[in-house]
């Protein structure tokens, strides 16, 4: 009798505990409620000392607010969290997680939405959620992934090219004129190795350039035409890597460093996937005082920045309450200050209240970040499958010698 | 009675050194075995199969990853333990040679990633080296596109590592030459007329070398396996073996889990030819000593050797500190770019900026480094005073399972660790990643104190126990007291070893663990130099406080038989 | 009662080979030389009465000091004081330090004190007990030495070669005052040594191992 009721509460816990443990978005109040107290443990790229300060900040904003205690988990790979949370699932470890809150997009959150590794849906339940500009910026799809709810828009990212004015006169605004320059001034160019973010960015952004019809790139690859389709890229890749910084023999190993080149004087054109990249690094002594931004006239991809919650999060109470924060106006706008980080809002400004809408108003750029109207047209990110195919082949072309 | 019961509180010690060092190795290789060979439930797949090995073969970087990771690291050891004897053979005993022994042991504990950074700011074509000499005399007003860092035979790579190695070795040797009575041997061989070089070589060497070939082989199996150092110096196009693992480790796609640990066998065999290449090598090279021995050659005209032994460790000491100059710079430079030799103007903010953080990061790194050396020194001491009392030497064997963890390449068995603290639930937190260090800091704790525990004279004991003082009071009171000085030093090297950990840190830690030098590398990976600047100098701040201490001195101001060099 | 050192049919082997015997007794106040060419294994014996021998030795036969059996005590427990040819006084303890290391337990520190400085002074060292061990002469380290040994009230002395280290003048003085002091207070006294001119002096039986 006594091993039935036993093996029946264990059965009937089992089943009932997920469901009784996990706060429920839309029940705001109580996720507040619950939120108190709790720590969350924010796994978060840890190489940028100005993002760093910024999710410091963010700490002492939800800490005094709503009582959650916030801890940056400086990670050199976002993969490195996704990993974590794939070794606990396997170790059977299926509540209190290490990993609470992930900056996350593209490839890893495809891969953790597949495995079925995080909570939610949450986003769309969230209070700032109706700030969200859900027309105009990419918040519903990352990488053509549907979101779904299973995580939370916080950055906008679009890319642009940084180039140093005291060197090159006027904008390269198409893939031909910096192939053309490149010719021209051999060894001042060069971009991140794949399968760095950034690097792989650029293959793609250079892919949209000179793709026939960017419309096939919003289905998957397929083996049929993924020869044609590429073929472009090659053979602007064949003709500009003998040009490159080190003639392709070396390649910096993601962002910052291609800007410490800039720094350097090595080089004078990089790719930036974030419009006041440039203005911020200037004002921090990281860039000299004359490097511009443009873009491409044919326009160059964006994307949104996301946070979402591992299903086994101790804290996912308190995770909601930090991924609404960022979504706050008060966050984005301070996101978007190049003093602070100068990332792109997600929030439909002209539709905030107006004391919101003030504090984008008063916002000053930066000398070397372009107006919103100047970024033009955002185009869409390639299918994943596209960026996985062209970063293989380019391991197999240029990464290996 | 009571002697038995001492007998197993003393067993003790050893029993639970040897748990300590060779239980996470063998637990973290097994954890690795199992998905090489594909057994891997976390990515839907369960063995066995070979195809992680087929996939390994099939990546177009293998061959050349594998060659840079056995050419780099063989030319690594060889030139740190070439340089070394050069040094030695030339200098030995003179002001010379205590004037670089001065220069280089503070090196010592200089974190691999800082002097890894500072290098490659001195010889990078915009670096600091360009800089002294353009515009005005290379004509350079932007650097020259030269491929001088990341070159791909890792020429650049290997110097950065024997610019570390080359003191450990040197200063290993030196603590050899204090057991061995170096200076008749070199008076003998010297009045028979052999010139000074060859003197030291024929009858110093090889005792120095029986003594410090562990050592050797731990640089050895280290410039194999480097990951922080080949990822600042290392080609790229591919990078090495290692690098590759790490990058593997760290894909979102599982699949690459298997192919990662595929590659850690391959990297163990690696390692484990490369020291049998080594063995056969200690044999080439005796003969063909031994034929010059028959031969009767007394090598007078040494001077040019001497020489280039003299400049390649002053070179060695001025890249290292300027280096580290450079990053101190760097840590308070506003604008610099190339070719100013010094920042355009000087600002704080960097330190302001990172300050808490940092402070942080150092409490979190001394708390782990003073527990994990805290609890090694106990173990060692525990097992030196067993083998004194039940009078056990050290065998060969027992030598090699101390210098085990030093010689299995890390990257091989700490991701199985994680994985197997993760089934125990035993994850996160500060107590697994001190045992993590302990695997790590014991090592060296053993090596200091070996030394000298045996050099101590026994009948000071005796003497003590005639006087009617137990086991325990001789240990308390007359053995550790006597043996301070090198107490220290161990403790120090011990610190040292643990502030500069990070894959067990991050590792085992989860991330959720921030030390001094996870954060740096977590910068590092960032290219800021600025951060890297505060964070590489806090760094080597911690490593060397506690050298720099000089306790000794103070403790035994006024006892003259304590203060010998 | 069997007063005096008993070294009772003692037979010392190594890995099974037969190293030495001796069957021998000396009486209080006795000193007896023990002497023989340099390998026969004077030290390994000393080692055996003192209790420090290697376990690679194995040793039959029995040691008693004053009818007590010494044989399986631990070294502390023994009672017998040895000398070394170098003085040993613990580097990192001053002079009076070393003394007070000797000096058996009990009295006030006071008590403690005023018998330390009147032993220095009995050797004329009267006010070195501050000093620093390595500041003093070899003559001065050897009194200091045998003054800490018999503080510490041992049973029985053993002598390991102790006057090899001093110059002939030295020696003469430093061997009347250990012999004088060991007669004084009674003690069996075994020396182990290679040179004539010690068993001479110290003028008792002596035993030739081969």
């Amino acid at each position: 009798m006594k091993h039935l009721a036993l093996a029946a509460a264990l059965l009937f816990g089992a089943l009932a505990y997920p469901a009784l443990s996990d706060p429920n978005p839309a029940e705001w109040e109580a996720v507040e409620a619950e939120a108190h107290g709790q720590t969350v443990f924010w796994h978060a790229w840890g190489g940028s000392p100005t993002t760093n300060a910024f999710i410091e900040w963010v700490g002492d904003q939800v800490s005094g607010r709503f009582g959650v205690t916030l801890e940056h988990v400086k990670l050199t790979d976002t993969a490195d969290a996704v990993t974590r949370v794939l070794s606990e699932k396997q170790a059977g470890k299926d509540t209190d997680g290490a990993v609470d809150l992930i900056w996350i997009n593209g490839a890893n959150f495809a891969s953790m939405k597949e495995n079925s590794l995080l909570f939610g849906p949450f986003a769309e339940d969230l209070p700032n959620w109706q700030y969200v500009d859900v027309e105009g910026k990419t918040v519903r799809t990352d990488f053509t992934v549907p979101v779904e709810g299973y995580e939370a828009p916080w950055a906008m990212a679009q890319v642009v090219f940084m180039y140093d004015t005291a060197d090159i006169p006027t904008p390269l605004p198409s893939a031909a004129e910096i192939l053309d320059w490149s010719k021209a001034n051999p060894g001042r160019f060069t971009y991140p190795q794949p399968p760095d973010f950034l690097g792989t960015t650029f293959l793609k952004q250079m892919l949209v350039e000179l793709v026939d019809d960017p419309e096939v790139l919003s289905r998957p690859v397929s083996d049929t035409n993924y020869a044609d389709v590429t073929a472009p890229l090659w053979d602007f890749l064949e003709d500009i890597t003998p040009t490159l910084w080190r003639q392709g023999r070396a390649y910096p190993a993601n962002g910052p460093r291609q800007i410490q080149l800039m720094n350097d004087d090595e080089i004078d054109l990089a790719i930036s996937f974030s419009p006041s990249e440039a203005s911020t690094a200037i004002a921090n002594y990281e860039l000299p005082a004359t490097v511009r931004t443009f873009v491409l006239d044919k326009g160059t991809i964006g994307n949104a920045s996301f946070v979402a919650i591992p299903y086994n999060s101790s804290a996912k109470a308190g995770a909601m309450v930090v991924a609404n924060f960022l979504m706050s106006p008060k966050a984005q706008a301070h996101a978007q200050d190049p003093e602070v980080l100068g990332y792109g809002t997600v929030l439909h400004v002209e539709s905030l209240p107006p004391e919101d809408r003030a504090r984008f108003d008063a916002l000053d750029l930066g000398i070397a970040t372009l107006s919103p109207q100047m970024l033009g047209d955002v185009q869409d990110e390639p299918h994943p499958s596209w960026m996985t195919r062209i970063a293989e082949d380019w391991q197999v072309r240029y990464g290996v010698q | 009675m009571a002697q038995s019961r001492r007998f197993y509180r003393l067993a003790l010690f050893p029993a639970l050194t040897v748990l300590v060092l060779l239980g996470p190795v063998a637990a973290g290789l097994w954890g690795t075995v199992l998905p090489a060979f594909g057994h891997f439930p976390a990515a839907g797949v369960s063995g066995p199969s070979l195809d992680a090995f087929r996939d390994l073969f099939n990546w177009p970087g293998f061959g050349p990853a594998m060659r840079l990771s056995v050419t780099t690291g063989l030319a690594a050891a060889i030139l740190s333990l070439t340089i070394t004897a050069l040094i030695l053979a030339g200098w030995s005993g003179t002001r010379g040679f205590r004037i670089l022994e001065r220069l280089l042991s503070p090196f010592l504990s200089v974190p691999h990633a800082a002097a890894a950074f500072g290098l490659a700011f001195l010889i990078a074509p915009s670096g600091w080296i360009a800089r002294l000499f353009s515009p005005w005399l290379t004509g350079w007003d932007r650097p020259p596109d030269l491929l001088i860092l990341n070159d791909p035979w890792g020429i650049v790579l290997t110097l950065g590592m024997v610019m570390k190695e080359m003191p450990f070795l040197l200063l290993m040797s030196i603590a050899a030459l204090g057991q061995i009575d170096g200076r008749r041997r070199m008076a003998l061989s010297q009045s028979m007329g052999y010139g000074r070089m060859s003197a030291w070589m024929f009858a110093v060497f090889p005792a120095v070398y029986a003594r410090i070939r562990l050592p050797v082989l731990v640089v050895l199996t280290w410039s194999m396996s480097v990951v922080d150092v080949a990822v600042i110096l290392g080609p790229s196009t591919p990078p090495t073996l290692s690098v590759q693992i790490v990058r593997w480790m760290s894909d979102p796609d599982l699949a690459f889990r298997l192919q990662a640990a595929a590659a850690a066998l391959v990297q163990l065999a690696l390692v484990i030819g490369a020291v049998g290449l080594w063995f056969l090598g200690e044999k080439l090279v005796a003969r063909l000593a031994c034929l010059r021995i028959e031969a009767g050659h007394r090598g007078h005209h040494d001077r040019p050797l001497r020489l280039a032994g003299f400049a390649t460790g002053t070179a060695i000491s001025l890249a290292l500190l300027l280096g580290l100059l450079s990053l101190a710079i760097w840590s308070v430079a506003g604008f610099w770019s190339f070719p100013d030799l010094v920042p355009d103007q000087l600002t704080a903010r960097n330190w302001v900026r990172h300050y808490s953080s940092s402070q942080d990061a150092f409490f979190e790194t001394m708390l782990i480094a003073i527990t994990a050396v805290a609890i090694g020194l106990i173990l060692t001491i525990g097992c030196l005073e067993t083998e004194h009392r039940r009078n056990l030497r050290l065998t060969q064997r027992g030598m090699w399972l101390i210098y085990l963890p030093l010689i299995v390449p890390q990257t091989a068995f700490l991701p199985g660790l994680q994985t197997l603290l993760l089934g125990f639930g035993l994850d996160m937190g500060r107590a697994p990643v001190v045992t993590a260090h302990l695997v790590f800091v014991l090592p060296y704790l053993r090596l200091s104190l070996d030394g000298p525990w045996q050099a101590w004279d026994t009948r000071q004991a005796t003497v003590a126990a005639a006087l009617g003082a137990s086991h325990d009071r001789v240990l308390w009171r007359i053995r550790l007291p006597m043996l301070l000085a090198p107490l220290l030093t161990a403790i120090a090297v011990g610190l040292a070893v643990s502030v500069g950990q990070y894959l067990p840190t991050l590792l085992v830690g989860g991330g959720r663990i921030e030390t001094l030098t996870t954060e740096a590398i977590a910068l590092a990976a960032g290219g800021d130099r600025r951060a890297i600047g505060v964070f590489g100098l806090m760094q080597t701040a911690a490593a060397l406080l506690p050298f720099a201490l000089a306790l000794p001195a103070l403790v035994w101001r006024n006892r003259k038989g304590l203060l010998h060099g | 009662m069997d007063k005096g050192l008993y070294v009772n049919k003692v037979k010392i082997t190594h890995a099974g080979r037969p190293l030495l015997a001796i069957d021998t007794h000396v009486t209080p106040g006795e000193v007896v030389t023990i002497m023989g060419p340099s390998g026969v294994g004077k030290s390994t014996l000393l080692s055996a009465i003192t209790g420090t021998l290697s376990p690679d030795f194995s040793l039959s036969g029995q040691i008693r000091l004053n009818g007590r059996d010494l044989t399986g005590l631990p070294p502390d427990k023994r009672g017998i004081g040895i000398l070394f040819q170098d003085a040993l006084l613990f580097p990192h303890l001053s002079v009076g330090a070393n003394l007070a290391f000797g000096l058996k337990r009990g009295g006030t520190k006071a008590e403690r004190r005023a018998r330390i400085e009147a032993t220095l002074a009995e050797v004329g060292l009267g006010g070195f007990a501050p000093r620093d061990p390595a500041t003093l002469s070899g003559g001065q380290r050897a009194r200091v030495a045998l003054m800490r040994m018999l503080l510490s009230e041992p049973h029985a002395l053993l002598l390991d070669e102790p006057f090899s280290g001093l110059d002939a003048e030295l020696r003469e003085q430093v061997r009347k005052l250990v012999f004088d002091h060991a007669k004084a207070r009674g003690l069996p006294v075994l020396l182990v040594t290679h040179d004539e001119a010690d068993a001479i002096a110290a003028g008792g039986r002596v035993v030739r191992l081969k």
